[in-house]
């Protein structure tokens, strides 16, 4: 028998075999530990086949990153469908098709027609180039890129910007400061003392003045201007440092919930 | 491996060899190590950092009859990271008669937050203790312990809407019940009735909770991160825009220490522990070839 047929067919006898070794026989409701027996296997093949990339590219792994990418794409359209225009628009706009889709007629708003006709004209996009009526879609990216800019652009400012700066400007480089007696008897190098919240403020005011000195490209990197920026390059290496600690703390908590649930859920070894 | 390829091996260094290690050694290892881990009996102490605390706390603090808004705002991709935090604030609340308004803002999300919020139902109908406190068991009611309004596209708009209005983008709840007629929800019309938000975000729906909740409307925030993301807002700690901040597992774990919640990502520590450790040996080793090689490659 041909290799290709001959694979498939083993890969589906022995999920059929995984299935009934997860099948609790003695279980009340048949259908619903089938069910679950079925989910919980076809969770196990599919991690096991997206690993197999980490050997090399295999049809297996293909098979699992097409069906995840087809899944994704109909839930995401099924779900927006639902969300927005079957429960948000559609009981606005008309009691029969409200009526048809199951959801109770909430009362005609005339208003609700400017997004869904907006829509209509974004699908022109995907009409033949022959009918020479796609750029009207640029009406609807165009208040798309209106409104956006004008609800980001204050929003960004207040919370990214005004805020974020003022914030760095207004740490206190000697905080809780009462004179050099005090702060050598109560020297303290725990999170809360004062020498620790002192230097942690300086660390942040030194590194924002030699981070913006870095990007300012006006003047030559040289003599003391030069070692500020040097400095800075120091505090992004830093910063991108501990980016990547927490990328890969990240990457392997999800290595570690994969883990578990081959482990644990499918195969049942781990308590 | 072509005869070629196995000769020119042959005549490297060891030095020079571990520069060439092929990566799926790395894997072979990391994945015998993760393994193997789950069967050492060690449990890994999880001191709880300030910013973690913080929120705790501040849960902790809440009085019955108190409400919140715990947002879960990730897809199944970063559940491994970010389930754990959802599980352990939820159960407080439950436990504390605090209700829960809970939304999903990323489409991928609400069947996997309709779940998280099943378990803990159950859960909380069993009798436990915590840090002390015997809780007895008692049954969450949907509609009355807490909401779960769903998912709606286009989050900025949502999470600015909220801010006038639930009622705005949410009518009805995920199961299609009027707005108007779920008991905890009768006297909440915006962010001033509920106590704090708590979003536990894998996506960039946490920027907008800052921009236009944290900023615009001045809602107590408080995150839960995946790990990747955490470098990002730890300034936003700075600037008082939120007030405490959980990043990856290891946030989980923390937060699970505090409320006496031992659950996955406390299980998990030690096998990140363990990973750590070889990652760490695997880059030392690397170093060392590569430092050890540099003279001979005319560095």
């Amino acid at each position: 028998m041909n290799r290709k047929v001959l694979i498939p067919i083993a890969s589906i006898i022995v999920f059929i075999g995984f299935v009934l070794l997860k099948l609790d026989w003695d279980g009340a409701d048949r259908t619903h530990e089938l069910w679950e027996a079925l989910e919980v296997t076809a969770g196990g093949f599919l991690t096991l086949m997206i690993f197999s990339f980490l050997y090399k590219d295999n049809a297996f792994y293909k098979f699992a990153e097409h069906l995840y990418v087809g899944i994704s794409a109909a839930y995401w359209m099924c779900v927006g469908f639902w969300s927005n225009l079957a429960q948000q628009a559609i009981p606005h706009l008309s009691q029969s098709l409200s009526e048809a889709l199951g959801q109770p007629f909430l009362g005609y708003i005339w208003h609700y027609w400017i997004p869904v006709a907006l829509g209509l004209i974004l699908l022109t996009r995907l009409l033949p180039e022959s009918m020479k009526i796609g750029w009207i879609s640029k009406w609807t990216l165009a208040f798309i890129v209106a409104s956006t800019a004008g609800l980001f652009i204050t929003a960004n400012l207040q919370a990214n910007f005004i805020a974020q700066i003022a914030s760095t400007m207004s740490l206190p480089l000697l905080p809780d400061w009462t004179g050099f007696g005090d702060f050598l008897s109560n020297f303290d190098l725990s999170y809360e003392g004062q020498f620790v919240k002192m230097f942690s403020n300086w660390v942040i005011i030194i590194g924002v003045i030699s981070g913006l000195v870095y990007f300012f490209f006006s003047k030559e990197h040289t003599g003391w201007f030069g070692r500020v920026s040097r400095l800075g390059i120091w505090v992004l290496m830093v910063t991108f440092g501990a980016a990547f600690g927490y990328t890969v703390m990240g990457r392997v908590s999800l290595l570690v919930g994969r883990l578990t649930f081959l482990f644990r859920d499918w195969a049942g070894v781990i308590g | 491996m072509s005869n070629n390829q196995t000769n020119n091996n042959s005549n490297l260094s060891f030095l020079e060899r571990l520069m060439l290690l092929d990566r799926r050694w790395v894997f072979l290892v990391l994945a015998l190590v993760v393994v193997s881990t789950y069967y050492i009996p060690m449990k890994v102490p999880v001191p709880a950092s300030t910013e973690v605390r913080s929120i705790y706390d501040a849960v902790e603090g809440l009085k019955e009859g108190d409400k919140i808004l715990l947002a879960i705002d990730y897809d199944p991709n970063a559940l491994a990271e970010l389930h754990p935090m959802t599980y352990a604030i939820l159960e407080q609340c439950f436990r504390k008669k605090v209700g829960v308004i809970i939304t999903s803002l990323s489409q991928n999300g609400p069947g996997m937050a309709e779940q998280a919020i099943l378990d803990i139902v159950d859960s909380t109908a069993l009798p436990r203790t915590y840090n002390g406190v015997s809780y007895p068991g008692r049954e969450i009611i949907n509609g009355v312990d807490y909401c779960f309004l769903g998912y709606r596209a286009y989050f900025e708009l949502v999470i600015t809407g909220m801010g006038q209005n639930f009622r705005t983008f949410y009518s009805r709840d995920y199961y299609d019940v009027l707005l108007d007629s779920i008991p905890i929800m009768k006297d909440v019309q915006n962010y001033d009735d509920i106590e704090m938000v708590i979003d536990i975000s894998g996506s960039n729906v946490v920027d907008a909770w800052i921009k236009y909740a944290a900023a615009r409307y001045d809602v107590k925030l408080a995150l839960g991160l995946t790990g990747v993301m955490m470098t990002d807002y730890y300034p936003y700690l700075g600037s008082g825009r939120i007030f405490g901040l959980m990043g990856g597992l290891l946030g989980a774990a923390e937060y699970e220490s505090l409320a006496d919640n031992p659950g996955l990502a406390m299980d998990g520590m030690k096998v990140q522990v363990w990973a750590h450790i070889t990652i760490i040996l695997f880059i030392l080793i690397a170093n060392i070839g590569y430092f050890g090689t540099r003279k001979k490659r005319g560095l």
